[in-house]
């Protein structure tokens, strides 16, 4: 029975989530349709200009889940661009060597994190954010220039476009067919072994249990500490590779990339139904905070004449919104519980 | 009472719910069909009755021309200054929808409204890049689609040079060359051409493309002059603070032996100016230091007006009418020339000077009056 309630307000948070997803939409689809709303290739440009994000974003979901936070992870998207672009063309490495190299930066990332988070049991906040100031300085130790990326084989991953078998009709009444880049479908694919991970294997209950209540947690036996530093270490890790997704939207490494990212992720998870104080949240619903985000920002481009700054309002009420929602979701439960 | 708050919840959500089935059903079932279907806009709600009159307007007018702009931001004066040119340029009036994107200093905002304004079919697509480097995969979609794009103020480097119809800018060299044919001009025409002249450089934000046509100007001036000296060039990343920080620490090196101060910017001469009254010197023609200034804003002009800085160069923002012509001559069928250079005055404290010659051609100097500044559009 306790289980069925906490499975409850998941997908409670996560329906409303959805809806409201779909809802943003199809308003855009109706009062826009002239401006290009309604075609396919519109809806799958929030995958492709949210592809990074997406990954950190279930990176963040899962320290979330646990009751921590990871503020490091715009730094780090930054700084695994800085140093790839770095690499590729001032060193000539082989695009894959820095592919590598973008991910080990990030798993170590979570290493060190994880273990002052979970060993020495320091704030996550405190943690990451030294990690934050840390791969930002260290992004324009590596260079402070902008250095665009030319590397053949990384060129030819960015602009290799996956044609989809549909399409739209543009003005001129040609067939235009819709196209994704291979970022979409890696992005899509974090999404699916995660949220699998989190639902069915150990490690994904273990999440749970130890954000609903580490104490009992511990008491149940689990090992806490060692869960918390798998999960920084599996984030700093999704935090490489969402880097790298993004520096294949950017082509560019430069040291203001990405600045207020790990905001952006932190609220797409909030959005997407994920308790600050953990135990609660799925990253498919962060993936809907993404596409909410994403769809704010495209429909306010779309109106033209509304300063872009609206995006942040919006999203602060909805923000807002959430944080209330969840807030008398808890209550509820706590009488529940009494009861 | 949790249980009526929930039901109202789910009631809620189950409205919310049908009216998204019912609504995509509608919009999907007619994308295809373009956008012949204004009829069925009814059923969708009350909401998108207007939405339609005005796309039935839209279609009527036809000869408008929908035109994307990706902006920086607003980080400035000369920013704000820019916008405002291309939003009164692209004006209903004239013809043009404007759609405009603030991209707050973001590179992955400016794509993801570039691929926005592809899927809204823009006629044309206009860029003031946050950053030179990184385009190539957007402009592509864009030249697939076949959007022409023109690029203002910053260069991009892409690796295909057809990816961009055309570019507005500013050329910086030119200005930096003009600044030092005045002053060669001021210095002969006030009888000191043969005295020793020495000069210090307030650079701009190393590795940006004006602090370099800046100090390249400057450079060539000086090594075409045996009697002139470049004593010192140093940052002061346009910003007051460190133009007047850079100066304090010169005066200290050099003293009085300074005659000439050359920034880079408006805001670096604003604090080189306060460094060098506070160390007791006094600026100006008459005074202890010539102070050379580029950008020519409202407040950097009326600091010429009160004979604080000498000369003033401008640079620009006003890229709207120049991107019009080029749009024009695109709609009509024609070339364009690819790179294309903003038309920049220069401005003096006193009509000493008449006119600089660069390469052959002569430029005519302003003398600065209220009347003047307060004609400027920024």
């Amino acid at each position: 029975m306790k289980r069925t309630k906490k499975i409850n307000s998941n997908t409670f948070l996560l329906m409303i989530t959805i809806v409201l997803f779909a809802v943003m939409y199809i308003a855009g689809m109706i009062i826009f349709r002239e401006n290009g709303f309604a075609k396919p290739q519109m809806f799958l440009n929030l995958f492709i200009s949210n592809a990074g994000l997406i990954v950190i974003a279930c990176g963040m979901t899962i320290v979330m889940i646990t009751g921590g936070i990871d503020i490091s992870v715009g730094s780090v998207t930054a700084l695994v661009c800085m140093v790839m672009a770095y690499a590729m063309e001032n060193k000539g490495m082989n695009a894959y060597v820095a592919v590598v190299i973008a991910l080990a930066i990030g798993t170590l990332y979570g290493i060190v994190q994880g273990y002052l988070v979970a060993y020495l049991e320091i704030q996550p906040f405190i943690v990451t954010l030294a990690g934050m100031f840390f791969g930002r300085g260290m992004t324009a130790v590596v260079s402070t220039d902008m250095i665009a990326i030319t590397n053949e084989t990384f060129m030819a991953w960015a602009k290799c476009k996956i044609m989809m078998p549909f399409g739209s009709y543009n003005k001129n009444g040609e067939f235009q067919q819709a196209y994704i880049y291979p970022t979409v479908v890696i992005a899509l694919v974090v999404v699916i072994v995660i949220s699998i991970v989190l639902k069915y294997s150990k490690f994904g209950r273990k999440l749970y249990a130890i954000g609903g209540n580490a104490q009992s947690a511990l008491m149940m036996g689990l090992d806490v500490k060692k869960t918390k530093m798998q999960a920084y270490v599996l984030d700093g890790f999704l935090a490489g590779l969402g880097g790298f997704l993004f520096c294949l939207n950017s082509c560019a490494g430069f040291v203001e990339q990405a600045k207020g990212l790990e905001m952006d992720a932190i609220s797409a998870a909030v959005i997407g139904g994920t308790l600050l104080s953990g135990g609660v949240g799925t990253v498919i619903g962060s993936l809907f905070g993404v596409l909410i985000k994403g769809t704010i920002t495209s429909l306010i481009t779309t109106q033209g004449t509304l300063s872009s700054w609206w995006v942040r309002i919006t999203l602060s009420a909805l923000l807002c919104f959430f944080i209330v929602l969840q807030a008398v979701i808890a209550s509820i439960k706590k009488k529940q519980a009494k009861n | 009472m949790k249980k009526k708050v929930l039901a109202a919840f789910m009631v809620a959500c189950m409205s919310l719910g049908m009216m998204a089935c019912g609504g995509s059903g509608d919009t999907t079932a007619d994308a295809p069909a373009a956008d012949a279907g204004t009829a069925d806009a009814g059923a969708a709600g009350t909401e998108s009755a207007p939405a339609a009159d005005a796309g039935a307007e839209d279609s009527a007018a036809g000869g408008t021309i929908t035109i994307g702009f990706s902006q920086v931001g607003a980080e400035s004066d000369w920013r704000t200054a820019n916008s405002e040119s291309m939003k009164s340029t692209f004006s209903k009036e004239n013809g043009y929808e404007l759609i405009f994107d603030d991209a707050q200093q973001k590179q992955e905002n400016q794509i993801a409204a570039i691929r926005n304004f592809i899927q809204q079919e823009v006629d044309y697509i206009v860029l003031a890049p946050v950053t030179e480097t990184g385009w190539d995969a957007v402009l592509q979609e864009a030249k697939d689609a076949g959007i022409p794009v023109i690029i203002v103020d910053r260069m991009v480097e892409v690796s295909d040079d057809s990816l961009f119809t055309a570019w507005v800018g500013s050329n910086f060299q030119l200005e930096g060359e003009k600044a030092a044919a005045w002053l060669d001009a001021y210095l002969t025409a006030a009888g000191r051409g043969e005295e020793e002249i020495n000069i210090v450089d307030i650079q701009g934000t190393i590795g940006a493309s004006a602090q370099i046509g800046r100090t390249n100007g400057l450079q060539a001036a000086v090594d075409a002059h045996d009697n002139w000296t470049l004593l010192a060039a140093e940052t002061g990343e346009f910003t007051q603070a460190k133009g007047q920080e850079v100066m304090e620490s010169l005066l200290k090196q050099y003293g009085d032996q300074i005659d000439v101060v050359y920034c880079e910017n408006d805001n670096e001469a604003f604090g080189a100016i306060d460094a060098i009254e506070q160390a007791g010197y006094t600026v100006g023609l008459d005074g202890d230091m010539i102070v050379m200034s580029f950008d020519s804003t409202n407040a950097g002009l009326t600091d010429v007006l009160n004979t604080k800085i000498s000369c003033n160069t401008e640079c620009n923002p006003l890229h709207g009418p120049r991107v019009a012509d080029i749009i024009q001559k695109l709609e009509a069928g024609g070339e364009v020339e690819k790179e294309q250079y903003v038309d920049e005055e220069i401005f003096a404290v006193d009509g000493t000077v008449a006119t600089v010659n660069v390469d052959g051609v002569d430029y005519e100097v302003t003398v600065v009056t209220q009347d003047v500044i307060d004609a400027r559009a920024y």
